[in-house]
């Protein structure tokens, strides 16, 4: 799935990085706690977040997200956005809430970060599927 | 290769910024994707941990091809129990930062998970000092 569909499947609004839509997304996540994001890294993820906060955009930035959706019509100010757009990671808005958004796209198939990595486990061998490639 | 920035207690504004120069850096020097990541994580964490849980500190990395050793070291409260404070879940975060997005009780544990050496080390009253590293894989072994 494209950031360009996911643009399409949760009637989002995108306020950065019209360059990235092509960009291909394999998973997502739905988090308003920053450790919990970094918790289980995937490849070419997404992630849905009712968290407004410059320390969403660091902590994507990170983990090389390919994309950070605001959910309930959250609305980040010029200077989270700013640090996106330095970022190269495209944001968007969308007005569901994160369930539903979370719900609409596993719908359309685009799957989470399975099981969660055992504790003193690789997080990136929590689950079988695209392996965190370099 | 040493990489010295000065972490500030409570200044939500630079947090990260230590880390996120880390990350630039070392994929200025090659280190592949998934490394480079492991280690802006590890960083991350720690130099938070300093925002949110310490006075000041210093996060300083040593980058060599096989190593990337990452020294978190603080000024502030210490920890009086480490073993419950590595417990996924603890956390002393007050209100205001788990506003923030923090206070899942998830970054030591994030930062023993993702590194292959992992040492803390705190004295109540004085800091905490966390020591962390990171094997480089060699260029032949990367699938
Ligand atoms: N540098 C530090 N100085 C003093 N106390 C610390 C320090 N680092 C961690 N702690 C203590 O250990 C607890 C657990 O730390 P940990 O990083 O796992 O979780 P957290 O910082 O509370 O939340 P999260 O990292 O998930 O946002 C903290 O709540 C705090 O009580
Ligand atoms: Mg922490």
């Amino acid at each position: 799935m494209r950031v360009r569909d996911v643009m399409r499947i949760l009637d989002a609004t995108l306020l950065t990085g019209e360059d990235k839509l092509d960009q291909e997304i394999e998973a997502a996540c739905g988090c308003d706690l920053i450790s919990d994001l970094l918790a289980f890294t995937k490849a070419r993820m997404l992630v849905l977040t009712g968290l407004v906060t410059p320390q969403i955009i660091r902590a994507a930035e990170m983990m090389d997200l390919l994309g950070i959706v605001f959910v309930r019509g959250k609305k980040p100010t010029p200077d989270i956005l700013a640090m996106a757009a330095e970022a190269g990671i495209p944001v968007l808005c969308t007005s569901y809430p994160l369930y539903e958004s979370a719900g609409l796209l596993f719908e359309a198939g685009l799957r989470g970060r399975c099981a969660w990595p055992q504790a003193g486990g690789d997080p990136h061998d929590a689950c079988g599927g695209t392996r965190d490639a370099p | 290769m040493l990489l010295e920035c000065p972490v500030t207690g409570e200044d939500f504004q630079a947090a990260g910024e230590a880390a996120a120069r880390l990350k630039r850096t070392l994929r200025q020097l090659g280190i592949d994707a998934a490394t480079a990541r492991r280690a802006a994580i590890v960083a991350y964490e720690a130099e938070m941990n300093i925002v949110i849980h310490a006075f000041r500190g210093v996060l300083s990395v040593d980058i060599s091809p096989e190593r990337i050793e990452i020294l978190a070291d603080d000024e502030g409260p210490g920890i009086p129990d480490i073993a419950l404070a590595m417990q996924e879940g603890y956390s002393t975060a007050p209100e205001y930062i788990r506003e923030m997005g923090f206070g899942a009780g998830l970054g030591l544990p994030n930062m023993r998970r993702y590194s292959d050496e992992f040492h803390i080390e705190s004295t109540v009253g004085r800091g905490t000092s966390v020591r962390m590293v990171i094997n480089v894989p060699s260029k032949g072994s990367l699938a």
